[in-house]
């Protein structure tokens, strides 16, 4: 094939300019998802490691059970189930909450073991000594223990939430608007692989800055 | 509590899709022994060229590869793979797109844990093993690499798990994986509960291996100190 046909098929000007601002809603919902995903993922995640330290043994092994199925849990299978398995008890949704839904709740998982290894690589000597001092259990928790455990758990949960986060891409097998998806839709309509190149440099767009900070953030909390 | 029963867990349906999936799972497990080896050893192939090139423009280019194929979400390399051929009037075959996708996307993945562990041993290592004869190759083979291997197994194995669960996107473009045949059949019997079995038979096959990760992180944690 020929340069030409080449730039014909996959930077035709024609299809960018008719195209374009379809890419761009999708990518704006990739980033909405994204960001919707990683706020109640981590929170979910912090919340679950905070309740397994309390020590109730029949809530650890829930959340433990929970920690192993989610991280098991191909989380294209969540979202399907979530999209087409659950209508069938009453349960519908659309394709941003099952998205959403199944991506935070497979974040939540894998936080919640990342903390939860960062609250057991803390010294024993820490929490001691801060009741010592007359705190009780939840002060010395929040002041003493917690800020230590976060800066060994930040290096493998920015690794975490990027991998996750990808993932916000799994949405367009239920037919989320995200870029995958409307590029696909765009192809197949305009009949050219040019929107094919828009949703591959609109991703990278979007995930090349967090991969790089992810780096950065490695970096400096090693 | 009925409506479950019937649809997520219909012991009819079970017993009818059985052979279906048993295929399926068979497409997932080989899909799993291709990729996961060729990741393997191009991540390495490309960790120990990061590690010994001496160029500074070589090695740019290097992390700048690896970069952009860890930003590029996996489905979308798939897509654009699988759907942009037929316009070089190319025809790749759907085993093929999901091999090369996975291939690019993973020797990435892997090459950065093994970069991590051939950084992690002392410089005298290769340098003692040079000197008594080793030649390069022979030192990266019986000297550097097996202890490289050794320090990052965890995360070896844990970038296998999220291979194994990422070939569930091969049913993007309908490969007959387990996943994809569990769709199948539930469009055919208009009853989810092909889906809710495969996500249980994925349950069984990965949860051993996820066991297996948190205690090897945990002596890896607990040898620390």
């Amino acid at each position: 094939m020929n340069t030409q046909g080449l730039i014909f098929s996959f930077f035709n000007p024609d299809v960018i300019g008719k195209y374009y601002p379809f890419i761009l809603s999708g990518m704006w919902v990739t980033v909405q998802v994204g960001a919707a995903v990683v706020a109640t993922g981590l929170a979910l995640g912090f919340l679950l490691a905070y309740a397994r330290a309390c020590g109730l043994r029949p809530a650890n092994f829930l959340i433990v059970a929970f920690a192993d199925v989610l991280r098991s849990l191909p989380p294209l299978v969540g979202i399907i189930l979530l999209f087409f398995a659950f209508p069938y008890i009453g349960i519908s949704m659309s394709a941003f909450t099952a998205t959403w839904l199944a991506l935070s709740l497979v974040l939540a998982a894998f936080a919640e073991e990342i903390f939860w290894a960062g609250l057991q690589a803390t010294p024993k000597g820490l929490m001691e000594a801060g009741r010592s001092t007359g705190m009780g259990w939840g002060q010395t928790m929040w002041y003493v223990v917690w800020p230590h455990a976060l800066k060994l758990t930040i290096p493998p949960l920015t690794n975490r939430v990027i991998a996750i986060v990808k993932n916000t891409a799994l949405g367009a097998v239920v037919g989320l608007a995200e870029v995958v998806n409307n590029a696909q839709s765009a192809t197949s309509s305009a009949g050219s692989a040019t929107p094919l190149t828009l949703c591959a440099l609109g991703s990278l767009a979007i995930f090349l800055p967090v991969v790089l900070a992810g780096r950065y953030i490695e970096k400096r909390f090693r | 509590m009925q409506d479950i029963l019937l649809n997520f867990f219909n012991l009819d349906i079970y017993r009818q899709v059985w052979p279906l999936l048993m295929r399926g799972l068979g497409m997932t497990v080989l899909l799993s022994l291709l990729v996961i080896p060729l990741g393997l050893a191009f991540g390495l192939a490309l960790a120990v060229l990061y590690t010994n090139v001496r160029s500074r423009l070589l090695k740019a280019l290097l992390a700048v590869y690896i970069d952009v194929f860890r930003a590029v979400p996996p489905l979308v390399l798939l897509i654009v793979i699988y759907f942009g051929f037929p316009f070089l009037d190319l025809d790749i075959p759907k085993v093929m797109a999901v091999v090369l996708c996975f291939t690019l996307n993973n020797s990435c993945y892997y090459g950065e844990v093994f970069r991590a562990g051939l950084e992690s041993l002392p410089k005298g290592q290769a340098e003692a093993a040079r000197s008594t004869g080793l030649s390069f190759m022979q030192s990266l083979r019986y000297v550097q690499i097996p202890q490289a291997a050794r320090n990052v197994l965890p995360d070896l194995i844990s970038n296998s798990l999220e291979v194994i669960k990422l070939t569930t996107i091969a049913s993007a473009v309908a490969l007959p994986e387990l996943l994809q045949v569990a769709r199948n059949a539930q469009s055919v019997l208009y009853n989810p509960s092909p889906i809710v079995f495969a996500a249980l038979l994925y349950l069984a096959l990965l949860i051993p291996l996820v066991r297996l990760i948190s205690r090897l992180e945990r002596r890896r944690l607990s040898a620390r100190h």
